[in-house]
C-alpha cells in the first residue's frame, strides 16, 4: 500500500485516495467541432505504461483535491506530486 | 508400537510439565515445549497423514512453517475446528485434539490409496484432460473428485474467538529472532531506533539457540550460549518490541508488511475465552531488515516421501530443541557439511547412526573427521535410489554416483534404517523480500537465488541473503548494518569466530536411478505429489513457462507453496529444457507465506460491524412498524411493511393502490442530496445536466438527467433553485458519493474557472414524501400557514416555512405520478414530522410504503430508474426521452457522444413497455426477449428490466430493453421461459395517466 504525499494534507495512507487515470487530458473546449475519431481519441484512448506514468488521484477520505501523481508503474515509487494546474516538475 | 523415544533433558522442555493430547482419537503425553510434531516424534510416531493426489502415507518432514506433509485437523469442537494446520507449529497443552487429513475411514487404511497403485494413469493436468469430456459430465465427476479431494474440515459453527487488528509504526522492523535478527534488533535499539523484533516461533535465537557443538564459537564460546547473552540483553530496550509466535504473512510496497500475532492458541481451550486469539498486525516501518533465514532442500529420489524421511536440519532440531530421537536406526543422505552437524549431535545424545550417504566424492572438513573418527560409516559418492516401508521406512537402497553425477554405476547396497535425514543444502528463505517485489539474482557456485534489487527501504542479512556459514553471517552483519542504519561502529566489530563448516556441495536436481523416469516416483511436491516426472511430461507436453508448468503439475500450488520443492522443479526444468535457471526465473511467491485463519483477516468487522450500514433519522419507525428492509447502498430502507402476515406481493398490492386511491408516505431521506452555491452555480448546471437550467426561477424544480462523457445515462434526479446562486441538487441513493466526486472532478480539473462550491448534504436532512390525491390536505394540516393553493404552490416548486418553529423546505414534486409533496427538514426532526403527517393522515387512510411500492407506482409511469432500466450503455436517446436533451446548448458532459456513430443507430436497446397477452402473468426481471423462437440461434432482442403486476391497472406491466424497440410498438414479442413461452406486445411505457392529470389532481 502507497504512501501518498497529497499536497495539500501531507503523507497518507494509499486507502484515502482514489485513482483517476491517466493525467493531462484536456477535455476539449470544442466537442461539438470533432469528428467521431478525435472525440474517440478523447474519450477512450488511454496510455498503459510500463514505467514514468502520470496520474490523476484524489484524496477522497481526506481534503477531496485532486491532484497529479508521477509513478513509476514498474515498481509503485511516486517521484513527484503537484497540485492540478502546475507543470509536471519532471520529465 | 508406542515406544518413549526422549533421549535428554533439552532445556527448551519442561519435563515436569506433562500434559495429555490426544491424535486420532488416542491419548498420547508430551511435555510443555513440545509442539505436536515433536510430541508425536517422542511416541515414535511418523504416519500422520496421506498425500493429497495419491493418498500415500505422509510423516513429519520438517520442524518448521515449511513442513507440507504434517498437516492436521485440530479441534473436534465444531466452531473451533481448524484444518490444514501444520503439526511443527502447533505447541501442544492439556487436551488437544488432533486428526490425520485426507483418509477416510483412517490414516492407517485409507480407501484413496487406491490411487496410489492407479498413479500410473493419473499423470500431471489428468483431472484436466479428463474430466473435461463431455462436458455436460462434469457435474458428475465432480462428486466424486470432491468427495475424495480436499484438505480438512471448516468449521460449520460461528468462529467463537476474538480477532483484532492493530497498526504499528516503527522505525526498523527486523524478521526473524535468529542470530542475524538479533544482532540487528540490539544494533537498531541501541541507537535509538524504535524497533520491532518479531518472530513466527515461540522462542527466540532461530537455529543457532539450540547449537551445543564445539565446532562452532563465537568468542571462545558455544554459539548457543553466546546468542544467549544477546537475548537477555536485548530484552532490556525500552524502544525494542518483541513479539514471537508472530508470523510476517504479507510484505508490500512502501515497508507496509502485515503480520499475525498468535495470543492463545498454546493455550488450553478452556483458558481463551475472552482473550484476543490472533491480531493482524498492519506494519508500517520506516525501515525493515529481513532476516528469515534458509530452508532446506530435500533430495530428490524415489520413494523420497515414506514416513520416518525427514529433512536432516528437522532431525537435529528434535534432537537439539526437543530432546527427542526421530528413530533408533538412523541414516543420512546429504550433497552438503550440513548434515553432518546433525550427525553430530545425534553422536552427542547417544543416539545410533547407521551410515551417512554424501554424494560428493572428495570431501574434508573437520567435522567430517569427527564422524570418521567415532566409526561411523561414511558412504562416498553415493546416492540413494530407492526406499521401501509402506507406512514407515525401514530401507534403503544405495548405488554409487557415475563421475558426472547422471548415472549409477555397480551393484546395490541396501542398508536398514527406520530415519533417513536427507540434506540437499539451503535455499534463502526470500519469499517476503520478493512479495516486496525485490528482484532476485542466481549465484551459481551453490545454485541459490539471493535477494538483489530493493525495492523499498530495506535489507536482507544472514542465511536469507545467502551467508550460511556463521563466519559469513557475522563477518557481513558488521557491515551491513552500519551502511543500513547510518551508524558508526556495532557491539560485533571484532568478534572472534570459530566455524568448521566446509561449503562444497554437490548439486544434482534429481538425483539418478537404476530405473527408468516412468518408473520411478521422485516427489518434488510432497503436498501436491508432483513428481519429477510429472515435470517432464509437462515439458514434453510443450510447456515451457514455469508458471505454466506449475499450474499443469501443480507444484508449488499447496498451503505450503512449495517451499520445499520449488528450487528442483526448477533445476529438473532448466536441466530438462537446456536452459539456464537464472534465466528461467522463479515463480511468484504469494502472500500469506504461511495461510492466516480468516478470523485475523476479518478482526473485530464481523457481524453488524461487517459492512458499515446507514440508518435514517426515521428508521426507529420502520423498525417498529414491522418493516422488512433492504439494502441500497448502505442503507437501511424500508422495502414494505407486511400487515397481519401479509407477504410481499400482497404488501406490496395494498400500499400501490393506497398511494393512488387516497395517500402514501414515503421515507425519502436516503436520496442524495448536494447543496450547490456560487454565482456560476447556473452555467454549471448547464454543463453537467442535458437539458437547460439557465432560465429556471428562484423557487422552481426541474428534472434532470445526467450522463458520462459517453453518451451513456448515469444519474437523475431533481433539483431546485434556491436563490439566485444556490441550488439543492438531488442524486439517487446509490448514487449519492459518486456524483458529488464526479461534479468535484470537473470543477477543479476541467472547469476551475467556474465559481462554484458543493457540499454533501444528504445526512443533513430528512425527507418525508406524502403522495396521492388527498396528500393537499394531510400537508396543510401538517403545515396549516403555508398556501397550498395551485397558483400559489404549482407542481415543480418550492418554498421555505415553518413547522412549528421548525425551517423546512417543501418540494412539490412527485415520482409516483400522484400529487405530492416532499418535506424535508433538519434530520433529527424527521421522524416528529413523519408522525405528523401519519396524524393527519389517519382520516385518509395514509399508508406508509417502501421502496418495492415505489418502484412499482413509478413503472406505472414508466418513469425510470437509473442503474436498474439502465446499464451504462444506454443513452437518453435510447430511453425514448429525447424530449430532455437539450438541442440549443453548445454542449453539456456526454453530448458529443449521443451523435458518434455506434450511439445513432436505430438498432440499439432502446427501453419499451411490456405488456403480457395475458394480464395476469407477470414477467421476471432479467428474462430475455426474442422475436423468433425458431431462428437458430436465436437471437436475443434484449431482457425486460422491471416488471410489476399493477393492482391500479388490474394488470401485468413491464420496462424492457429491446433492440430496435422503439419502431416495434404493437408488435408481439416471445420471452421464453424454461417450461414456457410468454408472448408480449410492445407498448408505450407510460401505463398509466399519459396526459399528467393526476399531479394536479
Ligand atoms: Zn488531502
Amino acid at each position: 500500500m502507497f504512501l501518498i504525499n497529497c499536497p495539500y494534507c501531507g503523507e497518507r495512507e494509499q486507502s484515502e485516495f482514489k485513482a483517476g487515470g491517466e493525467a493531462h487530458i484536456i477535455r476539449p473546449k470544442q466537442p461539438t467541432e470533432l469528428s467521431d475519431d478525435q472525440w474517440a481519441e478523447y474519450l477512450f484512448m488511454r496510455k498503459n505504461i510500463k514505467g514514468i506514468q502520470f496520474e490523476r488521484w484524489v484524496h477522497t477520505h481526506g481534503c477531496r483535491k485532486w491532484f497529479n501523481v508521477v509513478r513509476d508503474t514498474s515498481n509503485d515509487i511516486i517521484k513527484a506530486v503537484y497540485k492540478m494546474g502546475e507543470k509536471p516538475p519532471i520529465k | 508400537m508406542t515406544k518413549n523415544l526422549r533421549v535428554k533433558t533439552s532445556k527448551f522442555i519442561d519435563e515436569t510439565y506433562k500434559i495429555s493430547f490426544k491424535f486420532n482419537g488416542t491419548t498420547y503425553y508430551g511435555y510443555k515445549g513440545d509442539t505436536l510434531a515433536s510430541a508425536l516424534l517422542a511416541n515414535n510416531i511418523h504416519l500422520v497423514g496421506r498425500s493429497f493426489k495419491y493418498h500415500r502415507p505422509r510423516g513429519i518432514m520438517t520442524a518448521g512453517s515449511e513442513e507440507p506433509n504434517a498437516i492436521v485437523q485440530l479441534h473436534k469442537n465444531s466452531s473451533r475446528t481448524e484444518p490444514n494446520v501444520r503439526a511443527t507449529e502447533v505447541e501442544i497443552y492439556e487436551g488437544l485434539e488432533a486428526t490425520s487429513q485426507n483418509c477416510w475411514p483412517n490414516v492407517n487404511f485409507d480407501i484413496g490409496g487406491i490411487n496410489n497403485i492407479l498413479s500410473p494413469i493419473l499423470p500431471a493436468g489428468f483431472y484436466y484432460k479428463t474430466f473435461m469430456w463431455p462436458a455436460n459430465f462434469w457435474e458428475k465427476y465432480e462428486y466424486f473428485i470432491r468427495k475424495s479431494a480436499g484438505l480438512g474440515k471448516s468449521p460449520t459453527m460461528p468462529d467463537p474467538d476474538i480477532y483484532e487488528h492493530k497498526y504499528i509504526h516503527c522505525d526498523i522492523l527486523v524478521i526473524g529472532a535468529g542470530i542475524s535478527g538479533i544482532m540487528a534488533a540490539k544494533t537498531a535499539a541501541q541507537n535509538g531506533f524504535k524497533t520491532l523484533l518479531v518472530d513466527e516461533k515461540p522462542y527466540l535465537g532461530g537455529s543457532t539457540i539450540y547449537q551445543n557443538s564445539e565446532h562452532f564459537k563465537i568468542n571462545n564460546q558455544i554459539s548457543s550460549s553466546w546468542l544467549d547473552k544477546e537475548i537477555n540483553e536485548i530484552k532490556k530496550f525500552e524502544n525494542l518490541e518483541i513479539k514471537t509466535r508472530t508470523s510476517v504473512a504479507a510484505f508490500h510496497g512502501y515497508n507496509f508488511l502485515l503480520a499475525r500475532e498468535n495470543l492463545t492458541d498454546h493455550i488450553p481451550l478452556e483458558q481463551r475465552n475472552n482473550k484476543t486469539r490472533q491480531r493482524l498486525l498492519k506494519i508500517r516501518a520506516k525501515k525493515v531488515i529481513t532476516a528469515t533465514g534458509a530452508l532446506e532442500r530435500p533430495l530428490i529420489f524415489d520413494n523420497n516421501d515414506r514416513p520416518g524421511i525427514l529433512l536432516s536440519s528437522a532431525i537435529e532440531k528434535y534432537t537439539n530443541l526437543f530432546g527427542v530421537a526421530c528413530g533408533e536406526k538412523n541414516v543420512l543422505f546429504t550433497n552438503n557439511d550440513s548434515a553432518y552437524e546433525t550427525a553430530i549431535s545425534l553422536y552427542q545424545k547417544g543416539i545410533n547412526i547407521e551410515a551417512i550417504i554424501d554424494n560428493r566424492e572428495e570431501i574434508d572438513s573437520k567435522l567430517i573427521k569427527e564422524i570418521e573418527k567415532n566409526n561411523i560409516k561414511i558412504y562416498k559418492g553415493y546416492t540413494v535410489v530407492d526406499t521401501s516401508g509402506y507406512k514407515r521406512i525401514n530401507k534403503i537402497s544405495i548405488m554409487q554416483l557415475s563421475k558426472d553425477g547422471q548415472k549409477v554405476i555397480g551393484s546395490k547396497t541396501s542398508i536398514s534404517c527406520d530415519c533417513l535425514g536427507i540434506s540437499g543444502g539451503w535455499t534463502p528463505a526470500v519469499h517476503l523480500f520478493t512479495q516486496s517485489g525485490g528482484k532476485l539474482k542466481f549465484r551459481d557456485e551453490d545454485q541459490v537465488f539471493i535477494p538483489d534489487k530493493y525495492p523499498s527501504n530495506q535489507i536482507s542479512i544472514g542465511s536469507c541473503n545467502g551467508d550460511f556459514t556463521l563466519d559469513e553471517i557475522l563477518s557481513n552483519i558488521t557491515n551491513k548494518l552500519k551502511e543500513f542504519l547510518n551508524i558508526k561502529k556495532t557491539d560485533y566489530e571484532n568478534l572472534e569466530i570459530y566455524s568448521s563448516f566446509n561449503k562444497s556441495k554437490r548439486n544434482i536436481w534429481l538425483l539418478p536411478s537404476d530405473k527408468i523416469i516412468g518408473k520411478t516416483k521422485p516427489f518434488v511436491d510432497y503436498q501436491n505429489d508432483a513428481t519429477a516426472k510429472d515435470i517432464k511430461l509437462a515439458l514434453r507436453e510443450g510447456f515451457r513457462s514455469i508458471e505454466h508448468v506449475k499450474r499443469y503439475t501443480t507444484t508449488g500450488m499447496g498451503t505450503d507453496q512449495g517451499k520445499l520443492g520449488n528450487m528442483h522443479a526448477l533445476g529438473i526444468i532448466s536441466e530438462t529444457a537446456g536452459s539456464k535457471m537464472g534465466e528461467l526465473g522463479t515463480t511468484t511467491f504469494r502472500p500469506p507465506y504461511t495461510p492466516l485463519t480468516f478470523g485475523t483477516i476479518v478482526g473485530r468487522n464481523v457481524g453488524e460491524y461487517f459492512d458499515v450500514f446507514r440508518k435514517t433519522p426515521i428508521h426507529d419507525w420502520h423498525v417498529k412498524n414491522k418493516a422488512e428492509f433492504e439494502n441500497v447502498g448502505q442503507w437501511k430502507r424500508a422495502w414494505y411493511y407486511p400487515k397481519d402476515g401479509e407477504n410481499m406481493y400482497d404488501a406490496v398490492q395494498r400500499e400501490s393502490k393506497a398511494a393512488r386511491d387516497s395517500a402514501g408516505i414515503l421515507d425519502a431521506s436516503t436520496l442524495g442530496k448536494i447543496d450547490i452555491q456560487g454565482t456560476d452555480a447556473s452555467e454549471f448546471l448547464n454543463r453537467v445536466y442535458t437539458n437547460a437550467w439557465s432560465k429556471l426561477a428562484i423557487g422552481k424544480c426541474r428534472y434532470g438527467l445526467m450522463l458520462n462523457e459517453d453518451g451513456m445515462v448515469y444519474d437523475d434526479g431533481v433539483t431546485t433553485r434556491l436563490g439566485e446562486n444556490h441550488y439543492i441538487m438531488t442524486t439517487t441513493t446509490g448514487g449519492a458519493a459518486t456524483v458529488l466526486g464526479k461534479l468535484e472532478d470537473y470543477l477543479q480539473t476541467e472547469w476551475p474557472e467556474l465559481d462554484v462550491y458543493l457540499t454533501s448534504v444528504t445526512d443533513h436532512y430528512a425527507t418525508v414524501s406524502v403522495c396521492g390525491p388527498n396528500s393537499k390536505k394531510i400537508v396543510s394540516q401538517v403545515i396549516p400557514d403555508l398556501d397550498f393553493s395551485d397558483e400559489n404552490f404549482p407542481h415543480m416548486s418550492f418554498k421555505n416555512t415553518k413547522i412549528d418553529k421548525i425551517k423546512c423546505r417543501v418540494m412539490r414534486i412527485s415520482f409516483t405520478g400522484e400529487h405530492s409533496y416532499e418535506i424535508n427538514v433538519q434530520a433529527n426532526y424527521g421522524k416528529s414530522v413523519w408522525e405528523k403527517c401519519m396524524e393527519a393522515g389517519k382520516e385518509f387512510n395514509i399508508t406508509p410504503y417502501g421502496t418495492e411500492t415505489m418502484h412499482l407506482l413509478r413503472a406505472e409511469k414508466g418513469f425510470i430508474i437509473v442503474g436498474q432500466d439502465t446499464d451504462a450503455t444506454m443513452t437518453p436517446i435510447d430511453l425514448q426521452m429525447d424530449w430532455i436533451v437539450s438541442k440549443k446548448k453548445y454542449d453539456f458532459i456526454g453530448k458529443r457522444s449521443l451523435y458518434r456513430s455506434d450511439t445513432i443507430r436505430d438498432d440499439r436497446k432502446q427501453l419499451v413497455g411490456l405488456l403480457t397477452e395475458n394480464p395476469d402473468e407477470v414477467l421476471e426481471e432479467g428474462a430475455q426477449i426474442v422475436a423468433d423462437i425458431k431462428k437458430s440461434p436465436v437471437e436475443m432482442l434484449g431482457h425486460v428490466t422491471s416488471s410489476y403486476y399493477s393492482p391500479n391497472l388490474k394488470k401485468s406491466i413491464a420496462l424492457g430493453v429491446v433492440r430496435g424497440g422503439k419502431n416495434m410498438m404493437g408488435q408481439k414479442l416471445i420471452i421464453p421461459m424454461e417450461n414456457k413461452q410468454i408472448n408480449v406486445i410492445v407498448a408505450d411505457p407510460v401505463f398509466l395517466d399519459k396526459e399528467n392529470k393526476r399531479l394536479n389532481a
